[in-house]
């Protein structure tokens, strides 16, 4: 106990009547009146009497251990096997746009491998003037650019196409992080090589692939190869981690994420499309009619409250509500999101946490003040292209159910009065 | 004039911000030499563009796929458990479970040769020889009806397989088949009349558990793991010793079956050598990483030093969960699930004795 539990002046009750309650329930809107004196204020406490860790207890910190459970999931039901397979960002627990490098999704085809910098080669060959070699040490010569995208898998939110199943943002929307990365442009290495042998870009190619057992080969267009295409060896400002492609990874702005290449070994210019198993077999979308959709690697605008939702329900009663989510665009930046709280029959202007940024993720905001009533939540994002984030039918109605992949569509959380979120779909 | 001129001066220096600008090659690197490429550049085209020269039957097919994809993909290439099916699903693709195989959706047989020769059998790429991976791509043809089984593949035939789904894909139209999704001026406000919700999440009930930041603070436990492997481990020590008493003969057949999902790395039996992983004849009593000839992992080898042998109680750990038993083991397999699994393909082992 202090000494000045007994402290009833002005000053004291004024400050309790200021402030909300710190981990008490409120029953409304008003302001909460403490019960009576705060033991974890009142009594002194351990970690106040006692002195804590030294510098070096972690040498590379770990978030504390009640963050515990802010980690990435798979859904087991989903691959035959872990070593290819994918798991989610836990979206619903992040805030701000920078995903951390240790909780950002994983995609592998034949699990992440251990490639030392020591062991890397680069190659470049095809119809360039001069097939060069590479090594890791080569890279860092290279003129240096750092710029921030998303990574979004093409199967994002890919199992809700029927109807909605996965009950939390991390499943349905998790196959997304967004980072600062730090490498060289692809256009920098391919001049490097020369391109007079190339000819025409118009219909050349560039065939990339990893060092990995499934390589992931993909051919992407030479207009988008020199356009803002990157070669990343950091992110976030640190190595790449080994599960998102150590030492090397190729950076496909606005793209789909498996064209990202891991490990990268191989860059080819070709005169066609290579038409490898990643880009016929897997990332092509089928219509209702049974033909399907090739080369359609741009992610188009989409959005999704990640708070409140089935993972991260209001906790606090009646009163302020902080309404909060990301949106993205594989088209340019995001210029708005709206929210509704009615299941899309009106909709009010989210706040921006700052400037959409080309090609990667915006954080958005709205402030209401929640008395408990039910909500369908939903958001739906613009971008700087003019695209509006559709809804489900809409999609349906292009693409009928069988797409697979691409699923941008204004996402519902059914919002209960206990403040507990579940996965809907509404008409 | 002066407007187009301001244009350009602000898009350059708009450039020199975001891009270096390179005047000049650096140098960096060195010529790639003829071999290397030929090393790395093994991509096939749809137009036969880097097929290499060779051929192989159905025939030989059908034994190289047993022995090599059969494992994940069944014996007729129909797929075990969640694996892909590679054959199959024709006329299915405008249906509401549309089958996609290599015979009822990939466009091109290249994609098929190129991915089988660079990235297959999962776990053991890159092994599978030039004829080999004719033989296993014509016995694909085969199991999906598409080609007799006097068949032969060659780089001579190739182009001549017609694939039934070949012109089933359109390059992506999205700006023009959803032009009207391009609408800067979206409803705001009374959008519609009612609002139903038509389906819900928790219906289906396919969520993993324990998702919800509402979990309980693990305490700062690192024991707890290897504690919990402890309790499992005599539980499950006791079945295997009871399953092997008994020497049961279905127990072994069971042992047999689940092994399969060892046998792409491990190989017992008469002429058993070491592979991916190492043979496992005479397994029981064998001090933990102590053959000859195989490089395991610094850990395991360390655990050998110990005196760990090979016995019911540390296999079944081990299978459990190999990552925790054995901390940087290369074995890549997950571990089995069920005390059932391993007991038998512990009873399994247990027959190969010598």
């Amino acid at each position: 106990m202090t000494d000045r539990s007994e402290d009833n002046s002005p000053s004291r009750r004024a400050f309790l009547k200021g402030s909300l309650a710190a981990g008490g329930a409120l029953a409304g809107a008003t302001m909460a009146r403490a019960e009576g004196p705060d033991p974890l204020i009142t009594e002194k406490q351990s970690w106040a009497m006692g002195t804590g860790d030294g510098v070096d207890a972690t040498p590379y910190g770990m978030p504390i251990r009640f963050e515990g459970d802010v980690v990435r999931r798979n859904v087991g039901w989903l691959t035959a096997d872990t070593i290819s397979s994918i798991n989610f960002t836990p979206i619903h627990a992040l805030d701000g746009t920078i995903t951390p490098q240790g909780c950002a999704f994983e995609r592998h085809h034949s699990g992440a491998i251990e490639l030392s910098k020591d062991d890397y080669r680069l190659m470049i060959n095809g119809l360039v003037d001069q097939p060069l070699v590479f090594t890791y040490a080569d890279l860092e010569r290279f003129p240096r650019v750092t710029r921030t995208f998303f990574l979004e898998c093409a199967a994002n939110t890919g199992m809700e196409w029927a109807g909605a199943q996965l009950n939390g943002a991390q499943f349905t929307h998790g196959m997304i992080h967004n980072m600062e990365y730090t490498g060289v442009t692809l256009r920098t290495l391919l001049e490097e090589a020369g391109l007079a042998a190339a000819g025409d870009f118009k219909d050349k190619w560039v065939y990339v692939e990893g060092a990995d057992a499934s390589s992931n080969g993909r051919s992407i267009p030479m207009e988008k190869a020199l356009d803002d295409c990157m070669i990343a060896f950091k992110a976030n400002g640190e190595a790449l981690r080994k599960e998102h492609g150590y030492p090397v990874r190729l950076i496909v702005p606005g793209w789909e994420g498996n064209m990202w290449v891991k490990w990268l070994r191989r860059i080819e210019v070709t005169g066609q499309a290579i038409e490898s198993r990643e880009e016929t077999s897997k990332y092509t979308d089928t219509l209702e009619d049974g033909t399907s959709r090739k080369w359609t690697w741009v992610m188009d605008a989409k959005s999704v409250v990640t708070s409140p939702s089935p993972q991260s329900p209001i906790k606090h009663g009646h009163g302020p509500l902080v309404i909060t989510g990301l949106a993205w665009s594989g088209r340019g930046a995001i210029t708005r999101v709206d929210v509704s709280i009615d299941g899309g029959k009106n909709w009010q202007e989210a706040r921006l946490s700052s400037e959409g940024q080309d090609k990667a993720l915006s954080r958005f905001y709205l402030d209401i003040d929640w008395q408990g009533e039910e909500m369908l939540l939903q958001s739906r994002a613009m971008d700087s292209s003019g695209y509006v984030q559709p809804t489900k039918a809409q999609l349906r109605e292009v693409r009928g159910l069988n797409s697979v992949y691409h699923n941008n569509c204004i996402q519902t959380w059914h919002v209960y009065p206990t403040g507990e979120a579940e996965n809907v779909e509404v008409s | 004039m002066s407007k187009s001129r301001n244009f350009l001066l602000t898009s350059v220096a708009t450039a020199l911000l975001a891009s270096p600008v390179m005047a000049e090659k650096l140098g960096l690197g060195r010529a790639a030499l003829p071999e290397e490429v030929a090393a790395w550049n093994i991509d096939v085209s749809p137009n036969g563009d880097g097929l290499p020269v060779g051929s192989g039957s159905v025939e030989v097919g059908e034994q190289v796929f047993s022995e090599n994809c059969a494992i994940c993909h069944g014996e007729f290439a129909e797929g075990v458990d969640n694996w892909p099916k590679l054959a199959g699903g024709m006329d299915t693709l405008d249906r509401d479970d549309p089958l996609k195989t290599v015979g009822s959706y990939w466009p091109h047989l290249s994609t098929a040769w190129d991915y089988v020769h660079r990235s297959m059998p999962f776990g053991d790429a890159q092994t599978m020889s030039v004829d080999d991976t004719y033989a296993i791509v014509a016995y694909i043809l085969y199991s999906n009806d598409l080609v007799e089984d006097d068949f032969v593949l060659s780089n001579e035939n190739f182009l001549e397989v017609e694939m039934p789904n070949k012109d089933g894909f359109i390059i992506d139209d999205r700006e023009t088949s959803e032009k009207h999704f391009w609408n800067a001026e979206p409803c705001m406000t009374n959008c519609k009349d009612t609002v139903e919700i038509t389906m819900r999440a928790t219906v289906l009930d396919v969520t993993p558990n324990d998702t919800t930041d509402d979990g309980p603070v693990a305490e700062p436990a690192a024991a707890e793991p290897e504690q919990k492997a402890e309790e499992a481990a005599p539980a499950a020590a006791e079945a295997v010793v009871a399953a092997v008493a008994a020497v049961d003969p279905a127990l072994v057949e069971a042992g047999e079956t689940a092994f399969k999902k060892c046998k792409a790395c491990h190989q017992v039996g008469e002429g058993a050598a070491n592979k991916v992983g190492p043979q496992l004849n005479a397994l029981f009593g064998r001090t933990l990483g102590s053959l000859d000839g195989f490089k395991y992992s610094k850990t395991i080898v360390a655990m050998g030093e110990e005196g760990i042998v090979w016995d019911d109680a540390t296999l079944a750990e081990f299978l459990r969960k190999p990552k925790d038993y054995i901390k940087g083991t290369k074995m890549s397999f997950a571990g089995f699930k069920k005390d059932e699994d391993i007991a038998a393909v512990t009873a399994y082992l247990k027959t190969f004795a010598n």
